[in-house]
């Protein structure tokens, strides 16, 4: 059922270490504020399956490193009213991108065979295949509002947050690290 | 017999101005509060004009001037500060961010870092071009310092240093372009170099953090950049 008035607004995590969802949890009581005027339909947090249509904002975390995310950022971006990248791992693809000036043979090496006790067994399925590259969201779609920091603080998300649900485009000034 | 520098009369945005001739037009600018961003220069060291940050544009000269390498004229007139020069010096940085492997998060520079400072300052919040993730080396051979070649801006404030200052030469630069390098002596590990006395200028000058003491935390590696100007001063230039 959809709310009434209410924005409609998803979480998502993509290649970063859930912190900047930890920095949305920091609004504290701020998010019971926030409560009263979204709808919170996709996110980590909630039971949903599938990216739902006609999201509003969508602030998403980390980058895009592997095929599924892929495309994953395509459906988001055709639901999505203003998509948001939330934190340097999305804007920056950061530490993420540690991996980047190695050959993926070498990571996937590393990560199943040096790195692994007793049986050794390569992902064949189940795992989507990894890009050459974990590249910064907007490598791939379009974004519309960048929230860099490692993780941006609550105040900064309850601010890009409020201006959006005023329907205001946030002036974001805040330095990547 | 000595001739005293003569004085030049010049517009820089909406300041009538006056300097030395023998003055950039960086300095007359700093003298009347006029904020030009830069990045290569520094007080105490030559200037080289090699980042670029500082462009200007000058009435009737067709293309962009660095501020920091571009004397004073009679009747200069000055812009600073347009729409086009923003966007400039915003390519400019973001072609940094995108040449090496800058990931602040985790870097010993993070929140004293010139270029992240920029960055935030002429607000690129992302960066337009791909990145190209180059596998570049770290030197920690040294037993005082790294070299992380991974954030070097190429800036050669480090190799300024080590030359005009401290008179070692140990630093260099070698080829071009993308794939320019700082380097130690002929190319060698630095822990190997027989001309570096571990003065560590080169730390104090880097505006990023491409070369860092060891065992030091972010907030213990803070660089200390007042000696230079005093140090030129001694050797007896101006
Ligand atoms: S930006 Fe920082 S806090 Fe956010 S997901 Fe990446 S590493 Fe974690
Ligand atoms: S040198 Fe500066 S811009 Fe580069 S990673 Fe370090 S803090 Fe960030
Ligand atoms: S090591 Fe630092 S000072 Fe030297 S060229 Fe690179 S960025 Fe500049
Ligand atoms: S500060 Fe003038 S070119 Fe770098």
């Amino acid at each position: 059922m959809r709310e009434r008035n209410k924005a409609r607004v998803a979480t998502v995590w993509l290649d970063g270490c859930s912190g900047c969802h930890m920095s949305i949890f920091d609004m504290d009581d701020r998010l019971l504020e926030l409560k009263d005027r979204i709808e919170l339909v996709y996110s980590p947090l909630v039971d949903a399956k599938d990216y739902p249509k006609d999201v509003d904002v969508a602030l998403v975390e980390g980058c895009i490193g592997n095929e599924e995310q892929r495309k994953f950022a395509h459906t988001m971006r055709a639901s999505t009213k203003t998509f948001v990248s939330l934190g340097d791992c999305a804007v920056t693809s950061n530490i993420v991108a540690y991996r980047n000036p190695f050959k993926m043979h070498d990571v996937i090496h590393r990560a199943f065979i040096e790195n692994s006790e007793g049986e050794i067994v390569l992902p064949q399925e189940d795992v989507p295949p990894l890009l050459p590259f974990a590249v910064p969201i907007h490598e791939i779609i379009d974004v519309d509002v960048y929230i860099p920091g490692c993780p941006p603080s609550a105040d900064l998300i309850h601010y890009t947050l409020v201006e959006l649900l005023e329907g205001r485009h946030p002036d974001i000034k805040n330095r990547f690290g | 017999m000595r001739r005293e520098p003569r004085v030049k009369t010049l517009r820089i945005d909406d300041c009538d101005c006056a300097g030395r001739e023998d003055q950039t037009v960086l300095d007359v600018a700093r003298e009347n509060n006029i904020r030009i961003p830069t990045l290569c220069q520094i007080n105490g060291l030559t200037n080289v004009g090699s980042c670029r940050m500082c462009l200007v544009e000058v009435k009737g000269v067709p293309k962009l001037l660095t501020a920091c390498t571009t004397m004073v004229w009679e009747g200069m007139k000055v812009v600073t500060n347009s729409e086009r020069l923003h966007e400039y010096r915003k390519m400019i940085l973001e072609l940094f961010f995108a040449e090496r492997n800058h990931i602040c998060a985790i870097c010993v520079a993070n929140r004293s870092c010139e270029l992240q400072a920029l960055a935030l300052e002429l607000g690129v919040d992302h960066i337009r071009y791909p990145y190209l993730y180059q596998a570049l080396e770290i030197d920690s051979t040294h037993d005082k310092f790294v070299l992380d070649h991974n954030r070097c801006i190429l800036c050669t404030r480090c190799i300024r240093a080590c030359s005009e200052i401290e008179g070692a030469n140990t630093l260099g630069m070698m080829r071009r372009g993308v794939n320019d390098k700082v380097i130690t002596d002929l190319n060698q590990p630095w822990g190997e170099s027989r001309t570096c006395t571990s003065c560590g200028k080169c730390v104090n000058v880097c505006p990023v953090g491409a070369i860092y003491e060891k065992g030091l935390s972010r907030t213990e590696s803070r660089r200390e950049h007042t000696f230079l100007p005093y140090l030129t001063i001694m050797r007896g230039e101006r």
